[in-house]
């Protein structure tokens, strides 16, 4: 099996794994992380979104041997244990979800999208998320909390 | 997904010497088609050659009125690409609506017309700025490149290095989206040329076209009006639960009325 090794929210980690392996089964079921959630599995709904050398990725489309040498960040990596990034507090203060499925992803896709973009408009927030499905909120108050996130991470 | 080898060549001539000493193998360029196919089990190579480490497929050169875009790089790369924003302005936005952003940054100019999906926007591109595709062994103008549904010219093991585009006088795309897909419904590309007009359009037939009817009227007027309540043929069209050929016919018309209100 080949091995891999890489850098998984800031810590160095390394396995053999089997070539099929997807990068999100390596960090749910390996690494045992599972804030990145598997939402469709298709490629489509985005929850499994994390960074990988800081760019947003589809984890359940991308081989883990496809990162060997990788830095990836999770949504556990954002901020440090028992405190919020400025992005997650954003999606609490403005009820940017409902049953939270979604939310790693979104917030792992907002906190890409702001860092390439730090005062992004709504038609760009509607634009940037377009690769991330929510069943509960109709996205009205995912928008406002990536705008209220984008200003909470330019101060 | 079935499991296979997996190999990671750093040269070009190791990745196609990968390919010929693979019982059954397939190129991985930025897997987000070829990943869900595998896990589908539509396909089940023996051996996955990644491409991501050969560094002939990489990098943008804008030289002598040709943008040669390298086949592993990404949507997200060519949208961002200051070059290929002032040589072709339709080229970057075209790239900047591929998928979503998570697919842009992986997925790449190569593996999408390897792939020619039906509804792919590169291929509009390639063919409505007579691109030239370069591959490890020769050079296959646009109008060869792209033979039928998910069909290219490419022979067994061949493997496309870069895609070259001539700088056109002005350009533009726009497309139709699908609402829950996202995927063009029909798109078409506009392109003003020193030998001519040439409009493509993808999305509405079982491949990527040059619609001659649009061209003659662009010729004869370049401007939006020219092809707004065109008449399209339907005949060869696509007819789904999505929209009829006679939708699609339509819609040709109007997405190439507002490209050419668009381009430059």
């Amino acid at each position: 099996m080949p091995r891999i090794s890489l850098t998984v929210n800031g810590k160095p980690v390394a396995h053999e794994v089997e070539a099929r392996t997807l990068l999100v089964q390596y960090l749910r079921e390996t690494l045992k992380l599972t804030g990145t959630h598997v939402g469709c599995d298709t490629s489509q709904c985005g929850a499994c979104v994390v960074h990988v050398d800081g760019r947003a990725v589809k984890s359940c489309t991308m081989l883990a041997v496809q990162a060997d040498g990788a830095r990836v960040t999770t949504i556990e990596g954002l901020a440090p244990a028992g405190k919020l990034h400025p992005m997650q507090q954003a999606f609490h203060e403005n009820h940017g979800l409902q049953c939270g499925f979604c939310t790693p992803g979104m917030v792992m896709a907002s906190v890409a999208l702001v860092q390439g973009n730090p005062d992004p408009t709504d038609a760009q927030v509607r634009h940037g998320l377009e690769g991330n499905l929510c069943r509960c909120t109709g996205y009205q108050n995912i928008v406002k909390a990536v705008l209220a996130g984008a200003k909470a991470m330019r101060t | 997904m079935h499991d296979f080898n997996y190999l990671r060549p750093k040269s070009l001539a190791d990745a196609v010497a990968a390919f010929k000493n693979a019982g059954d193998g397939r190129y991985l360029a930025g897997g987000q088609t070829m990943i869900p196919v595998m896990k589908q089990r539509l396909a089940s190579p023996s051996d996955v050659i990644d491409l991501s480490q050969v560094p002939e497929l990489k990098g943008i050169a804008v030289n002598g009125g040709i943008v040669a875009i390298g086949a592993m790089t990404s949507h997200a790369e060519v949208a961002a690409s200051k070059d290929v924003q002032a040589a072709i302005p339709a080229l970057a936005d075209l790239a900047s609506g591929i998928g979503d952003p998570h697919v842009r940054n992986r997925g790449t100019i190569g593996g999408s017309i390897a792939n020619n999906d039906p509804a792919a926007d590169y291929p509009a591109a390639v063919v409505g700025l007579n691109a030239t595709v370069v591959t490890d062994r020769r050079r296959i103008a646009a109008a060869d490149f792209f033979t039928g549904m998910f069909g290219t010219a490419l022979e067994e093991g061949e493997l496309v290095t870069r895609v070259e585009f001539p700088t056109p006088e002005a350009a533009a795309y726009e497309k139709f989206l699908h609402p829950a897909s996202r995927f063009a419904l029909v798109g078409v590309f506009v392109a003003r040329t020193k030998s001519g007009v040439r409009a493509a359009v993808t999305g509405a037939g079982p491949c990527v076209f040059r619609e001659t009817v649009l061209e003659q009227a662009l010729t004869r007027t370049f401007a939006a009006n020219a092809v707004k309540n065109i008449d399209i043929d339907a005949s060869n069209l696509n007819s789904d639960i999505h929209g009829s050929a006679e939708y699609r016919a339509h819609l040709v018309g109007v997405l190439a009325a507002r490209a050419v209100a668009k381009a430059r």
